[in-house]
């Protein structure tokens, strides 16, 4: 380690004055702002924070995010652990675990439209051009359904279009965390007489639970932010708003800077403990390595 | 019964699973590219999946909605746009943090401790609490819609996460190799250039590929500070507008649809390796 004058501020200067200019003063200005009528002129203390809890439309988006919170974290974690620890026993593994993961490397917004052209809707006696309704009137013989219309769907239908793109990330973590379980365990409890079901629940779950845990806290920090799949997909109609989405409207569409700041701060707080446990976490695991 | 054809039996349920799940996970995308190169009317009158049983037949197939996608509605520009606006994105941050990021490791300097844990803290925040501030700010200046103007902003977003992840790699080089270097007498830069730098390779690729992809297919930064201005548009931008204009038109937007992924898939399938470790990594980035 050396003593260096100057040296060390020119090598951290130019970071820390960015990160002043780009992430501190904002944060700090939102945080104002927040506390401010629509055109940040007249002070109204915590009109827009009563506002963002009690608006139907924060209502909604809050709801949905619950709705994301449950379904999206569930299925992504519960299905990217099955499929890890099935894959691991066959000899395509690798090209499987590619085929799960792919979605990881396009923009949501293309994805966004993958889905949509799978729930496309033509009035029934029309020939159906999207895979679901095909499906389900050419099938099952029902009407066809406006899936990101219709409001008891289209919510299931914008989070299954995220599992699809987020479940190979949890099995590509997940995977590695169960490659490094000590394969005598698995064998040795295997030998004692328990089945493949106890191992998963008795073994592998246990085992797996630090690794589980950052997975999970990863999907909750995605779901609290998802945006670009409901702009894309419904642009937050038909009951289907989250709260990121309304923040866009509030500050692009309705230029009312003081409740879009609101719910940005809301955003943040709720952000603010999950990523501080992610990161302790991470760094733990670093320090393990 | 053989062992060997009994264990292949009992894990028959697997591969059902396993293959279901594979067909599940690709046939979405599959029928995005086959849709994009039907003709119109077809696409339009018959399921994309009705190809199948004559599925080499080529003449079911054109690549005329590729040209008009790329020409009339501007896809083109939009691509040239996305590489002027990932390039610089990817590599100002990157080449900025690594020189923090190898001062907060090597070097010791008053507040270095507390001035790590604050860079590491802003990972939590998230972007919407910066953007009201900024674009007002960008207003003032001139610089919304225009290409300095997000390289700046993708600068400001990526560093948090870029100093965190090459300070954690350039501390666990061993202490020896910059102890020795600098007893031969070489300078702090030249230590930085000639070994910090080399040694990071696999670190720098995972985080160029992350910051790379993370640009390329990002709509909410572009959304914001490039608004409106169809002339400085990256393909993100570009393919969710064409979304609400061009409404039905399905067989022109699965076609811009796969132009916006193309790039990406290239990445994903020739550097995979850098590419899964650089997507691990950067689960932490807010």
């Amino acid at each position: 380690m050396r003593k260096g004058g100057l040296m060390p501020w020119l090598y951290v200067g130019p970071t820390l004055l960015i990160l002043a200019a780009y992430l501190v003063y904002p944060t700090l200005t939102t945080l104002y702002l927040s506390f401010f009528d629509k055109r940040s002129e007249n002070f109204t203390g915590l009109d827009n924070y009563v506002w963002t809890f009690t608006s139907k439309a924060m209502r909604t988006a809050f709801r949905n995010n619950l709705l994301w919170l449950v379904l999206f974290t569930a299925l992504t974690v519960s299905l990217g652990l099955v499929l890890a620890v099935l894959a691991d026993r066959v000899r395509y593994e690798s090209p499987f675990k590619s085929v799960i993961f792919l979605p990881m490397a396009i923009s949501f917004v293309g994805a966004g439209v993958i889905w949509k052209f799978v729930y496309a809707y033509r009035p029934a006696g029309k020939p159906q051009i999207g895979l679901l309704n095909a499906l389900w009137s050419g099938w099952l013989g029902q009407e066809p359904i406006g899936w990101l219309v219709n409001r008891s769907t289209n919510n299931l239908a914008l989070i299954i279009a995220g599992v699809w793109i987020w479940t190979g990330f949890c099995m590509v973590i997940l995977s590695a965390a169960y490659k490094g379980i000590p394969k005598e365990l698995l064998e040795a409890a295997r030998v004692d007489g328990a089945n493949e079901w106890q191992v998963f629940w008795k073994i592998i779950i246990p085992t797996m639970k630090p690794t589980l845990a950052v997975v999970t806290t990863t999907m909750i920090i995605n779901v609290l932010k998802v945006f670009d799949i409901v702009y894309v997909m419904t642009n937050g109609d038909y009951g289907t708003e989250v709260i990121a989405n309304r923040m866009y409207k509030e500050m692009f569409h309705f230029r009312h800077f003081g409740r879009a700041s609101a719910i940005a701060v809301i955003l943040l707080l709720a952000i603010v403990p999950v990523m501080a446990a992610n990161i302790r976490r991470f760094q733990e695991q670093e320090a393990i390595r | 019964m053989s062992p060997r054809l009994s264990k292949t039996l009992s894990r028959f349920p697997i591969h059902i699973v396993l293959i279901g799940m594979g067909l599940l996970w690709l046939t979405p995308s599959v029928g995005l590219l086959i849709s994009s190169i039907r003709p119109p009317d077809a696409v339009n009158q018959t399921g994309w999946w009705t190809v199948l049983p004559r599925f080499f037949e080529t003449s079911q197939y054109t690549l005329r909605n590729y040209q008009e996608i790329l020409g009339a509605q501007g896809m083109a520009l939009a691509f040239r746009n996305s590489l002027l606006i990932t390039i610089p994105s990817t590599i100002i941050p990157i080449a900025i943090a690594a020189f923090a990021a190898y001062a907060f490791a090597w070097m010791e300097f008053p507040g270095r401790q507390v001035l790590f844990v604050i860079v590491v803290g802003l990972l939590v925040v998230p972007l919407q609490m910066t953007l009201i501030p900024l674009l007002r700010a960008y207003n003032r200046l001139g610089l919304s819609g225009t290409f300095v103007g997000i390289w700046l902003a993708h600068t400001g977003y990526g560093l948090p996460f870029a100093v965190y992840l090459l300070r954690n790699f350039f501390g666990s080089l061993p202490r020896d190799l910059f102890e020795s270097a600098y007893l031969d007498g070489a300078s702090e830069f030249t230590a930085f250039f000639r070994l910090a730098l080399p040694l990071s390779v696999p670190a720098l690729a995972s985080l160029a590929i992350f910051q790379f992809l993370w640009v390329w297919n990002d709509l909410l930064v572009a959304l914001i500070y490039l608004g409106g201005t169809e002339q400085v548009a990256p393909l993100t931008l570009k393919l969710s507008s064409l979304v609400n204009s061009l409404g039905q038109n399905w067989h022109l937007l699965t076609a811009a649809a796969f132009i916006s992924m193309a790039l990406p898939l290239v990445v994903f399938f020739s550097l995979q390796r850098y590419f899964v470790r650089g997507i691990l990594a950067g689960s932490v980035k807010g």
